[in-house]
């Protein structure tokens, strides 16, 4: 009887993980010996696809890109935490893949596994975030330039051309390449302007209900400020919802300033309505890129960039466009 | 009447005036114990006579206060289980102490890292050349929790032998064990006494006691009452030693209080016939009258809580039928047993009885409220109403009825569940052991409640250990032993000296 | 002397002097504290707004889960570690009945009430499952509902197919903000009928004492008559009501959800609310104001936090050290020795008056 508990137990947890894909699915078939070994295989390591909109589109991007139909054997594994993922890098070593391609929780704590990597003769190549190891460890980078997405809203927000900038500043989860690339070029502006003020510096995790929370404060203490400027797009929405709730104006014509990140395509159907003023876009399509790196890798030619850099745009309210809605949301 | 002294001869252990005391209870003064060379030991007595106390002074669990133990002529110093083992005192408890999930040869030597390196191979060998040599049916590579519990308690024993165990004590082997494995225990209990291992047996089962042992030392109330050949002593003396009752004594130990009027043809109000649960009794048949007080008689261990859990439902009935006058109901649960107008007085107070965090009060309408049912609960009002009524009616000493019922004292705590009861106006309440570690004044009261709630209608089962409140109170006594109805007695029958011999059964003279 | 002693012993004191110290200090800090406008909100409708109003607002689903994490700690002797992950299932499954299979649909598809109804029934169901495995399977509550702790966010993706559903209907927004001319914050207002309904299930029903029965003693209650395998699982059930009417509100604050950060760690801060409230986490007797209180001490001090612009990332820090007070203070030896204190600090003064 308590066998056939733990048999039970332990199949409704696994059926639970691998059905909700919570953390590894694999999608390598064993076929035929000759027809398995003509597939690239690659190990993809990524973030959970549920952590938000931007994480979804980019998995599914590569999950289109990576099938058997365009010559590729893939195993995805994801996970939010760094050490997770290094434990991943390691069975993906083990099982002896052509290509590893990370997107790192973290900056930091790579060098060692990806040393193995290229010890068992393993092409690195990194999307979406880079890491703080030697370039020599890796083949490639396929980034968002998180500075620059920074320096482009900054930009944009200067061009507002306001008198005097006192700005929420709500960020992601302290650490993550995002958050530092963005908090890093405000922090640099508001050091240098003496209009610029920070009224409140806070992180929400990412997440909407803290964004509303900690703006629903602000406003509580009666601190006045004209500008919201949100890491990303669901934290923006919840700092629009205290401000609906307190009735101050928001967006286009309004009196505080709506700034997110990300692009989802209900921001911009925000931007659209007038609501917000910007969103900075972060491109989560990145895997032609990656599929063309491995093409020419695996055509025996050197890769010519190290680092490609995504082009990535902000958008503004006043000139957003229904077109670039479909194109650019995700 | 001590027991013979014996010539000793080829004596194993000595042990000699062993006093040992808890905090407020004397739980061994001054007792001698023997154990010769190849022979079966039982050590008898009933619950708190002093058994287990005894066996965890010689295997070291418990450090004696007074008195010497002596090994093969050797003065023994035993203070942890360690020293024991070593001495080659081993001890096989009734529950099994061994890893299931190991192999058999793995439990015979696990633990005693002669060697630091495993040879497999070797040990496998050796381990079947143990259990053949014992005659176990039993390899050394089968996973133990394969075996029968029956094999697992042998394994143990091998265990013991093969590390030269001089004394073996057998703590309850037998208790979850069926009639054949039992025989198969037995002879290798008798294989070991051939080789001139010592063996205590610790039982409650007398025909178990009979069937193996050559001599019996029987302990009460922490003192020794004697140490006996088993041809010596006949069973029914060995009832009264156990419960401290000589059998010239008993003649003015008649029931005194008027015999329940039988009417004539009366029937019975409640009855069951065949009754079995999976508690490990025998089916048995049992009836009530209306007014009437009966009991169930017997020593620890020989079913009688058993029998009356089996009526209530508290334990899971499988087989035999249950009638309410003359009509068959179906008890699967206690629920279904208190609709019916039956309530059960658990002989566990701390785990089957109280509700401790719980109030007085809480405490006494429980069983009435949840009779009453789930939506209907007793306005707060009412609820102290009837729980002042029943403190008052059956003076329960609390400092308010809002004290929880843990911080009550032991026959307190009692009233209060009997007062649960009472507030449940049953047909037919079961007193299972409500007098057990209470004061003398409050068993009297509860006694007397027993007999005036009989003679206000309603029927009384009452289970006690102490023979005298069983004839105080009950009018007729079913009798129990091995987990078997062996008798019923009322009327003139009703003497302790009769109780003791149906008890003890066998050679009934 | 007895006065002192019982006040001392009641458990609701210590949550409740801990709610008292949080709002001096904000008295004395900063007055402003409690200042309370009524404003219009960005429909034209009269809201109030200040911090107070704000607690009240953002505790109401950590209130309305302190209940049935209450109840699940009293029957079973274990916390539910579920509740977040529960809420995005919940939550998800609102969202889709709205929204419709592709997340898009502009208008709702069925009315809000429904949904709602259905994803309760749906959450229930996996209280059942959280209470079928302690109840009858004897697995530890912590452990049990670990599965669903691991799975339960995935579900909640899964359900919606990873889209994110954003509902458009301005009538949505009313659960976790205004109802038009009712300046008192929805959630608020549901937390109170939340408590209005548990305070008489308790009175007009057994649940309570049925519940503490089987938390205390379980052997006990079946031979009592009770059926502690279906009281237990009884309270995991009511912990998926609760989950389900915390997901409304949750939801309905954003119009969306995220699965992976909706109600994140909510479980740990409802077990806490339980243990402010002075109940034991061992099972057992209990006391549901205690932990709404309870909730509120939590929420008063995370607000607190942030009027005082405490980086959020330090908030669990200064969160630990006050619970560690509370906890240790609400603890039966610590009380016995404050009263014993009180006593003796007494007797002190009754002996000098005398001379």
């Amino acid at each position: 009887m308590k066998k056939f508990l733990a048999i039970t137990l332990a199949l409704v947890l696994a059926l639970g993980l691998a059905a909700c894909g919570g953390t590894t699915t694999t999608t390598t078939d064993t076929q035929d010996e000759d027809e398995a070994t003509e597939l690239i295989s690659v190990a993809i390591i990524n973030n959970d696809p549920n952590e938000s909109g931007y994480r979804t589109a980019n998995d599914n991007d590569l999950k289109a890109m990576f099938t058997e139909e365009n010559g590729y054997s893939a195993t995805f594994y994801y996970s939010l935490k760094n050490d997770e993922q290094i434990a991943y890098a390691q069975q993906a070593i083990q099982a002896g893949v052509d290509y590893l391609l990370l997107s790192a929780a973290d900056v930091s704590g790579w060098d060692t596994v990806l040393q193995d990597a290229q010890d068992n003769d393993i092409k690195v190549i990194l999307f979406d975030r880079t890491i703080d190891a030697d370039e020599s460890l890796y083949v490639a980078s396929i980034v968002s330039d998180m500075d620059q997405e920074g320096v482009t809203a900054v930009e944009w927000l200067e061009s507002q051309g306001l008198e005097e900038y006192n700005i929420i500043h709500i960020q992601g989860v302290m650490g993550s390449a995002a958050q530092v690339g963005r908090t890093g070029a405000l922090d640099d502006k508001v050091a240098a302007e003496d209009n610029w003020n920070l009224v409140v510096q806070q992180t929400a995790d990412w997440n909407a209900e803290t964004a509303q929370q900690i703006v629903q404060s602000v406003i509580d203490s009666g601190e006045s400020f004209n500008v919201i400027y949100a890491e990303n797009d669901d934290m923006a929405k919840g700092a629009v919802a205290a401000l609906d709730r307190a009735g101050i104006t928001h967006g286009v014509d309004g009196d505080v300033i709506i700034m997110g990140f990300d692009c989802n395509s209900w921001a911009l159907e925000e931007l659209l309505a007038g609501n917000w003023n910007y969103d900075g876009q972060c491109n989560p399509f990145q895997a032609s890129y990656i599929d063309e790196i491995i093409k020419t890798l695996e055509a025996g030619e050197e890769v010519t960039e190290k680092t490609i850099i995504l082009e990535e745009k902000g958008f503004d309210a006043t000139t957003i466009t229904q077109e670039d809605v479909d194109t650019y949301g995700i | 009447m001590k027991g013979v002294v014996l010539v000793e001869q080829d004596v194993l252990l000595t042990m000699r005036g062993i006093c040992k005391s808890f905090p407020g209870v004397k739980a061994l003064q001054n007792v001698d114990f023997t154990l010769r060379r190849g022979e079966i030991h039982a050590l008898m007595g009933e619950n708190g006579a002093g058994k287990s106390t005894l066996i965890k002074v010689l295997t070291g669990v418990y450090s004696k206060d007074e008195g010497d133990i002596v090994l093969d002529g050797q003065t023994a110093v035993i203070r942890n289980p360690q020293d024991a083992q070593n001495m080659g005192i081993a001890t096989v408890y009734q529950e099994i102490t061994l890893c299931p999930n190991l192999s058999v040869a793995e439990n015979i030597y696990i633990g005693r890292g002669k060697d630091k390196s495993v040879k497999w191979k070797k040990m496998y060998t050796e381990a079947d050349k143990i259990l053949e040599n014992l005659d176990i049916p039993a390899k050394g590579n089968m996973q133990l929790g394969n075996c029968s519990l029956a094999v697992q308690q042998m394994i143990a024993i091998a265990r013991a032998v093969d590390m030269d165990c001089k004394v073996l004590i057998l703590d309850e082997p037998t208790s979850s064990l069926d009639e054949q494995e039992v025989a198969k225990l037995f002879k290798l209990m008798r294989d070991l006494k051939a080789r001139g291992v010592g063996i205590v047996f610790v039982t409650h089962f007398f025909d178990q006691v009979y069937e193996v042992s050559d001599r019996i030392t029987v302990l009460r109330d922490g003192q020794l009452v004697g140490e006996y050949l088993i041809e010596n002593l006949p069973r029914v003396q060995l009832v009264s030693k156990m419960l401290g009752k000589e059998l010239d004594e008993q003649e003015d130990l008649r029931a005194e209080h008027p015999a329940f009027e039988q009417e004539a043809g009366a029937a019975p109000i409640f009855e069951a016939e065949q009754l079995q649960s999976n508690a490990g009794i025998y089916p048995f048949d049992f009836y009530i009258k209306k007014g009437e007080v009966n009991g169930f008689a017997g020593l620890l261990g020989s079913g009688r809580s058993e029998c009356v859990r089996a009526i209530f439902g508290a334990d899971k009935v499988i087989g035999g039928t249950v009638k309410k006058n003359g009509k068959k109901i179906k008890i699967r649960r206690p629920i279904d047993a208190m609709k019916n107008g039956i309530a059960y007085l658990s002989e566990d107070r701390k785990s089957d009885g109280i509700i401790g965090d719980l109030s007085v009060r809480d405490n006494i309408i429980l069983a009435s409220q949840v009779l009453k049912g789930f939506m209907r609960p007793y306005s707060k009002a009412e609820a102290n109403k009837l729980a002042d009524e029943y403190i008052k009616l059956i003076q329960v000493k609390t400092a308010s009825r809002d004290t929880p019922i843990k911080s009550l004292s032991g026959g307190n705590q009692q009233k209060v569940i009997v007062a649960r009861w009472m507030l449940m106006h049953p047909e037919y309440l079961i007193l299972d052991e409500p007098t057990r570690g209470i004061d003398v004044g409050t068993k009297q009261e509860i006694q007397k409640l027993a007999l005036q709630f009989a003679s206000e209608g309603m029927s009384v089962t009452f289970i006690s250990s102490e023979t005298d409140e069983m004839l105080h109170t009950c009018s007729r006594l079913i009798v129990m032993r091995d987990r078997k109805v062996v008798g019923e007695l009322s009327g003139e029958d009703l003497t302790s000296n009769k109780i003791m011999s149906t008890i003890a059964g066998g050679e009934d003279k | 002397m007895k006065t002192v002693k019982k006040i001392f012993s009641n458990q609701i004191v210590i949550p409740l002097a801990a709610l008292i110290i949080l709002a001096l200090f904000n008295l004395i800090a900063d007055p402003s504290f409690y200042k309370i406008t009524l404003g219009l909100n960005s429909d034209g409708n009269p809201v109030l707004t200040g911090y107070l109003i704000t607690i009240l607002d953002s505790g109401a689903e950590l209130a309305i889960l302190a209940i049935g994490m209450t109840l699940v700690t009293a029957a079973s002797g274990g916390q539910d570690i579920s509740v977040g992950a529960a809420i995005a299932i919940s939550g998800s499954v609102m969202l889709r009945l709205l929204c419709g299979p592709t997340a898009n649909s502009q208008t709702l598809l069925m009315p809000i009430a429904c949904a709602f109804l259905i994803a309760m029934v749906v959450s229930m169901l996996f209280g059942a499952f959280n209470g079928v495995l302690v109840a009858i399977f004897k697995i530890q509550p912590m452990i049990a509902t670990l599965i669903l702790y691991t799975a339960g966010r995935s579900i909640a993706a899964w359900i919606n197919q990873n889209q994110l559903p954003v509902v458009v209907d301005p009538t949505f927004k009313y659960f976790g903000g205004y109802i038009p001319g009712c300046p008192v914050p929805t959630a608020f207002i549901i937390a109170v009928i939340c408590m209005i309904i548990i305070g008489l299930v308790l009175k007009f029903t057994n649940l309570g004492l049925y519940t503490q029965c089987v938390g205390i003693n379980e052997r006990s209650s079946r031979l009592n008559g009770l059926n502690p395998t279906f009281i237990k699982i009884l309270a995991f059930v009511i912990m998926g009501m609760c989950v389900a009417v915390a997901a409304l509100i949750k939801v309905s604050r954003i119009s969306t959800i995220n699965y992976s950060v909706i109600a994140k760690d909510i479980e740990m801060d409802a077990i806490l609310a339980v243990a402010l409230g002075g109940n034991a986490l061992s099972g057992g007797k209990f006391n549901v104001w205690g932990s709404i209180i309870g909730a509120y001490v939590i929420q008063f001090l995370t607000t607190t936090l942030y009027k005082f612009n405490v980086s959020s990332v330090a908030l669990p820090a200064y969160k630990a050290v006050v619970v560690i007070i509370l906890v240790v203070a609400s603890a039966p030896t610590v009380r016995d020795k404050f009263a014993e204190l009180s006593k003796k600090m007494k007797s002190k003064k009754s002996v000098k008056e005398a001379a």
